[in-house]
């Protein structure tokens, strides 16, 4: 395994166990329609050593009282032992939950989806969309994978027929989910004293501590998430603000 | 009900097209991918290791313990809820049973070898598209193995015998018999063997007979994925 001390060591040279700039991604590659059979829409997302799938069910809901014209989405992560040495069987880890809330906070807050679109009949059924995401193989960075690859198998899905007010999930319809921004989330993670994007397992694992950022094209932050355990001075979160607008911006790439 | 042509066109006794990978997850130490159709397994293997608690330690060889799920969104209908039920509790015994006779973990006495299986999307025969992966990713780990293990479903759909049923054939207004097996490919022993519906015993041998020679085109894919990442190592 790496130690903390040969990747704090690398740092102050200047440098990374793969030899990457401290702001450069891994390779990331995006396929569209990995379950296109079972769900309404699906997606993969590499990024170097790490992938993770995901797919959306879509089914009718009762709205909320509050939000009669409303219908809402469900992200939900599950770390998969399949991908890691480290996941184990069992119900959701905290770190699980966390990447479900901040998935789900980036693409809500941001309004990229009009819940009020997905209203079939006011105060009676509205459009509940499930985003399951799944790691296949779990090397760093799973907050920004997951981010990718639910608005990949979100802008993947399409509506299901509806006959008789139940769904047939065997019909699709060409109606495409409503899907009108891209928030994309970049995590700045401090490793020692200096700052870097996309880490691997190991980096990851190094590191004092995290900051996910989420930008919409109109450069609004529209969800954040520190974690770690070390604390962030105010220089230091503009300075992973400014570097995570920077990144999100070339991300945006992967989506024309 | 007569059921006189299938659906996708194939023979009565074919498979649907058929991909193996071997070594898609990087952080197992051995892993597969395999595809029947529509339907699409990947499985990890993890191991071996200490196995808690105590008493579930086997004194001569490693426990395998096996985990069938299928991902939230690759059901047919409904979301599947995530975590394990009643069903794939059951699989995930009966594919452990299926590898039982040609695993060896005897050099790993007390300990436990994980096997991961998950489906990605289906159109029925799920747990042998990952038995069929499993066993790749048990041999990819390198486990000593007497052979491989191939699965497909046979049955009946209407008044036909067919193998390698799909969604639309199990679900067949005329009604439909689905037997998964599991088959040794060089004694054609049969590991696992399930049946849910009604037949009768000369098309129940029949069934058995095809999804035995299907087995055989199967265990080609598989030899065909451990060669594409070995070369000439698996030939022997």
């Amino acid at each position: 395994m790496i130690s903390r001390e040969y990747i704090e060591s690398l740092i102050t040279q200047h440098t990374r166990v793969d030899g990457r700039k401290f702001d450069e991604y891994r390779k990331i590659e995006i396929e569209y329609g990995i379950s296109a059979k079972s769900a309404e829409g699906s997606a993969r997302v590499k990024i170097g050593n790490t992938e993770v799938v995901a797919g959306v069910k879509m089914e009718l809901g009762t709205p909320f009282p509050d939000k009669p014209d409303e219908g809402s989405i469900m992200v939900n992560v599950e770390l998969l032992p399949l991908s890691s040495p480290f996941f184990e069987s069992g119900p959701p880890s905290i770190d699980a939950i966390e990447l479900s809330r901040v998935t789900d906070r980036g693409i809500r807050e941001s309004k990229a989806l009009d819940f009020k679109k997905l209203c079939v009949r006011k105060g009676e059924k509205v459009w509940l969309l499930f985003i399951d995401i799944y790691p296949i193989n779990t090397d760093g960075n799973l907050f920004d994978a997951c981010n990718l690859v639910a608005l990949a198998a979100i802008r993947d899905a399409v509506f299901p027929k509806i006959v008789d007010d139940k769904i047939d999930y065997h019909e699709k319809t060409k109606t495409k989910v409503p899907l009108t921004k891209l928030p994309l989330a970049c995590t700045v993670w401090k490793v020692g004293d200096t700052f870097l994007v996309d880490p691997s397992e190991a980096e990851e694992r190094a590191a004092n501590a995290r900051l996910s950022v989420v930008f919409t094209e109109d450069g609004k932050i529209c969800a954040m998430q520190k974690g770690g355990d070390f604390p962030l001075t105010e220089e230091e979160i503009m300075e992973a603000v400014h570097l995570a607008e920077k990144k999100t911006k070339e991300l945006r790439r992967h989506f024309t | 009900m007569k059921y006189s042509k299938r659906n996708d066109g194939r023979k009565f006794d074919e498979c649907r097209p058929m991909k193996a990978e071997v070594g898609v997850v990087k952080n197992a130490i051995g892993s597969a991918k395999f595809q029947i159709g529509k339907t699409v397994a990947v499985a990890a293997v993890y191991g071996p290791k200490d196995l808690f608690p105590k008493f579930l330690q086997k004194p001569n060889t490693a426990r395998l313990r096996c985990n069938y799920n299928m991902m939230a969104f690759s059901g047919s209908g409904e979301r599947v809820r995530p975590g394990t039920n009643r069903r794939s509790k059951e699989i995930s015994m009966v594919v452990e049973k299926a590898f039982e006779p040609v695993l060896d973990l005897s050099e790993f006495p007390k300990a436990v070898v994980d096997v991961y299986i998950e489906l990605i999307q289906t159109d029925a025969g799920t747990r042998c598209a990952g038995i069929c992966a499993a066993s790749l990713a048990l041999a990819d780990a390198g486990f000593d193995m007497k052979d491989l293990v191939c699965a497909v479903s046979c049955g009946l759909v209407g008044d036909q015998v067919v193998v390698d049923l799909d969604k639309s054939e199990e679900d067949f207004e005329g009604g439909a018999v689905d037997i998964p097996i599991a088959v040794l490919p060089r004694t054609g022993e049969i590991t696992l063997l399930q049946l849910d519906g009604e037949i009768s015993k000369e098309d129940l041998h029949k069934a058995i007979q095809q999804g035995k020679a299907a087995c055989q085109k199967i265990y080609a894919v598989q030899q065909a994925a451990l060669r594409a990442k070995y070369g000439q190592e698996a030939k022997q």
